[in-house]
């Protein structure tokens, strides 16, 4: 670190040293060295399944490392348990958040450490606690508001502090901007500056690289369980940030040539849906979408669109409305005709939805394709003919495993998802709805994934998809639609819209139609 | 991919058999403990396999009890519990032993009468677990509660029946009451075994038969592989395309036919009719063996032969002064220590495939192939 001279010899807040973890089936951390200087922002990136959970995990004393040795403000430690490094001042807050929902937000930061007096609780002095530590930072956490009614930014400065409140000097923020339209992402790195102007040191997790270099003081590198770079944001762009973390050059989602038809094929009309306790999740739903054409739906997560998909797969019964499929309707077709009709399904959730983790590949070829050959002959499986063409999945979409025998639990998320999408683009489908297509897996087999979507929009596939990722909305739609509350409410062209004006219009702060 | 397969294989004799060593270990020190020589109890259990009455009975009880545990598994491969099993198969004998004992099945060819007997009683056992599975999917109610009010209810139904006014007759001799006796024609001949009185269940190829329509069902079939997938993850099989509801009454009725064999060696080959005596439990007895095959057709006749065998051992026992309770502690223990041995064999061969899997992509992967 060259031109870093400016500050003092780095005394360092948290060092690693020579961190080695095994581990069955994932990647491990071999010697892993970090060393995180006080009051800085210090980024780790990498791809997913690279390791930095697991570091952070053994950080955190939620797992505890085979080799190598951790030092917090220069002390050796050694975590049995989180509360042994909240102890020595780190908290964590995590990417999925921690919340009771029926909670205010008072009760949710004092939760498991509740100030008592007597035999009741003191609020009080909690309440002067919290109001303090939020004005300090500038969180703007006003403490008697109820979790349920914070949107996700807020409930983030929630859990924020919540670390801060156990008296927390060092934050781990796991992938903190994972969940967060670009509008909040600015938000919180606000926050993150203050906290760090007050002397508080962060280590900030994430593989989105723009986000890294605007906010990290330092920034570490891990690819395949290892560190292979340490910089500094000035030294380096995004794209050799990008390279750096996947050992070579870097995929960009894009479409080519237009392949858009003028002949319908995904055709929805009005479509309602109602969920079980009688609340409106869909409502005046329409668009078409045209053979070789992928739409992109943007939107923050459960604003209708796990809804929309179970709608169209004939999962969740429609309230009201009219799908059709190349010019048929098929309202009345159950989801086993819907598929034989032609709709291939990536689902959002793949262990809930997409796979039977306890079979092996080759049964869970057949899974969603129990109709079609080469799984089926006539009522009978045919055995023979699954394994063969699971064997040509495996070798066209490069799916990692010795074997066709092993259950698919023992796999990674991004070979699992490989498979998912071998067998769905399997049998010629017509419309193929894509929920978070490459959710979870790696730059390659992202590079792959968007190839067969590519590939199959040429041959006049009819794309819905659905993802968290802008970058890939807009680089992998011919059109985009912004879902809000239920409903569509604006079109974009992705040739012309930026990730800023898609996250205005997914929080419904910019009303363009 | 050879080596895969030999480890589970391995893997899955571990389990029955080391719960199998450790049931015994715990029953020789119950019975040092309660004061007798467990040498001289597993010397008498061993003499007794050899006398030529015991390998019948062990037999003839290990062919109702494996029809019994298929029928439960049908159920258990869904994540359905039917513990109905027993009131189906004892509604269904009874009906199938009033017609198959009825006057007018004396005239038809003896094939057609035993054909009639035995698909009669699937239709009520199947019939009976349909109530069950249709009050699931229309009502929401747990199989669960409504097979066990259903159990009852049978039991009340077959006294209702099993009445000198309606179904039944006294039979000669004794105070006894049971349906009318089925006549030569109707009856399932067994076979003769040198040295025993008793002849074994001719009905034991059923059982064979059962065991066979039920691993191809499972293994070869699309019904099958929806059942084992809505087992295996509802939501994944219903993404799928399958229809849940239709699979739960689909294998309710399954399962209930299969329920209602449960009865017919007994009926067919030993008793032809169906009085106050005839065997009872058969359902719950079922439900342990399945267990203890993991569901599985093989699986499940080698627990029905060893508990069927561990039942007659029981009466050997009880002769030279050893309570015969040991043995239904002993049943009890394998049924625990299996059902928790695989728990932890299942556990442990998951992380060793993950392990394998990692280490075999480990060598043959590298940098440059996973960036490609």
């Amino acid at each position: 670190m060259g031109d870093t001279a400016v500050i003092p010899p780095p005394e360092y807040a948290v060092e690693l040293k020579g961190i080695t973890k095994r581990f069955p089936g994932v990647v491990a951390n071999s010697d892993i060295n970090v060393g995180v200087r006080s009051g800085t922002v210090h980024a780790l990136v990498g791809e997913n399944g690279a390791g930095k959970s697991t570091l952070m995990k053994i950080l955190y004393g939620m797992q505890r490392p085979d080799e190598g040795t951790i030092r917090v403000e220069g002390e050796l430690v050694d975590f049995q348990t989180p509360a042994d490094a909240i102890a020595a001042g780190i908290g964590m807050v995590h990417q999925h958040f921690m919340l009771a929902d029926n909670f205010t937000v008072l009760e949710n930061v004092v939760l498991g450490t509740e100030p008592k007096a007597g035999m009741g609780l003191d609020f009080k002095a909690a309440r002067v606690k919290i109001t303090d530590i939020s004005a300090r930072y500038g969180l703007g956490v006003d403490p008697d508001r109820l979790v349920d009614e914070l949107g996700v930014g807020e409930r983030q400065r929630v859990e924020i502090l919540k670390v801060l409140y156990r008296g927390a000097k060092i934050l781990i923020l796991d992938e903190p901007t994972a969940v967060l339209v670009p509008q909040e992402v600015d938000e919180l790195f606000g926050n993150l500056r203050e906290l760090k102007a007050e002397g508080l040191t962060i280590l900030f997790i994430s593989h989105k690289l723009d986000e890294v270099l605007s906010v990290a003081d330092d920034i570490t590198v891990v690819r395949r369980g290892t560190t292979v770079a340490s910089v500094v944001p000035g030294e380096v762009t995004a794209r050799q940030l990008a390279e750096l973390m996947v050992g070579s050059a870097l995929p960009v989602p894009e479409l080519r040539e237009s392949t858009v038809t003028e002949t319908p094929m995904l055709e929805v009309r009005d479509l309602k849906v109602t969920s079980s306790d009688g609340r409106t999740v869909l409502e005046d739903l329409s668009f078409t979408i045209h053979a070789g054409e992928v739409l992109g739906i943007a939107g923050v997560e459960g604003n209708g669109q796990a809804e929309l998909v179970e709608a169209l797969m004939g999962i969740r019964p429609l309230s009201g409305g009219h799908i059709s499929l190349a010019g048929k309707d098929i309202n009345k077709l159950n989801t086993r005709k819907r598929r034989d009709a032609g709709m291939a399904y990536i689902p959002e959730d793949r262990h809930r939805q997409g796979l039977l983790l306890e079979a092996t590949l080759w049964e869970n070829r057949i899974l969603g394709h129990q109709t079609k050959a080469p799984n089926v002959r006539g009522p009978l499986i045919d055995r023979k003919g699954a394994r063969a063409d699971t064997e040509r999945i495996v070798a066209d979409y490069d799916v990692r495993t010795p074997g066709i025998e092993v259950a698919i639990a023992s796999l990674s998320g991004g070979n699992q998802q490989k498979l998912i999408i071998g067998r769905e683009m399997s049998g010629n489908p017509v419309v193929l709805i894509a929920s978070h297509p490459t959710r979870g897996v790696d730059v390659g087999a992202q590079a792959a994934i968007w190839e067969h979507i590519r590939h199959a929009r040429a041959e006049k596939l009819a794309v819905l998809m659905i993802s968290a990722d802008l970058d890939e909305l807009i680089g992998m739609s011919d059109r985009l639609s912004v879902i809000l509350r239920g409903k569509l409410v604006a079109e974009y062209d992705p040739k012309s819209v930026t990730p800023e004006e898609l996250g205005s219009a997914m929080t419904g702060a910019g009303d363009k139609v | 991919m050879k080596k895969f397969s030999l480890r589970s294989a391995g893997l899955g004799l571990a389990a029955p058999v080391g719960a199998l060593i450790f049931a015994l270990l715990l029953c020789a020190l119950i019975l040092v403990i309660t004061g007798h020589s467990p040498v001289e109890v597993v010397d008498q259990m061993v003499k007794s396999v050899q006398r030529p009455r015991t390998v019948v009975n062990s037999l003839n009880s290990a062919t109702t009890y494996y029809l019994s545990a298929v029928a439960v598994a049908i159920g258990f491969k869904m994540r359905l519990f039917n513990i109905g099993v027993d009131g189906q198969y004892r509604l269904a004998a009874m009906m199938a032993a009033a017609v198959g004992g009825a006057s007018f099945m004396g005239s038809l060819p003896s094939f057609l009468r035993i054909l009639m007997t035995i698909v009669v009683a699937m239709l009520v056992g199947a019939v009976w677990a349909g109530i069950a599975g249709f009050l699931k999917v229309t009502r929401g109610v747990s199989e669960v509660i409504s097979t066990i009010m259903l159990n009852a209810v049978a039991t009340a139904v077959v006294a209702y029946l099993l009445n000198p006014a309606r179904l039944a007759v006294s039979v000669a001799g004794s105070n006894n009451i049971g349906t009318a006796p089925i006549t030569e024609g109707g009856q399932v001949p067994g076979f003769e075994y040198p040295g025993s009185s008793s002849k074994i269940f001719g009905l034991i190829f059923l059982a064979v038969l059962v065991g066979f329509l039920y691993w191809f069902m499972l293994n070869r079939t699309r019904f099958g592989f929806d059942l084992k997938a809505t087992g295996l993850s509802e939501s994944a099989a219903v993404a799928s395309g399958v229809n849940v509801k239709k699979m739960i009454v689909a294998s309710m009725l399954l399962s209930g036919a299969a329920a209602g064999l449960v009865g017919m060696p007994q009926l067919l080959g030993a008793s032809h009719s169906y009085a106050l005596d005839f065997p009872s439990g058969l359902g719950f007895t079922g439900i342990a063996i399945a267990l203890l095959g993991r569901n599985h057709p093989v699986g499940m006749a080698f627990a029905a032969l060893l508990w069927g065998f561990l039942d007659q051992a029981s009466n050997v026992l009880d002769i030279s002064g050893v309570p015969k309770e040991i043995v239904v502690i002993m049943q009890g223990v394998i049924v625990l220590s299996v059902v928790i041995a695989y728990e932890l064999v299942r556990r442990y061969r998951l992380r060793l495939e993950q392990r394998e899997v990692g280490t075999a992509l480990g060598t043959t992967t590298t940098p440059a192939e996973v960036s490609a």
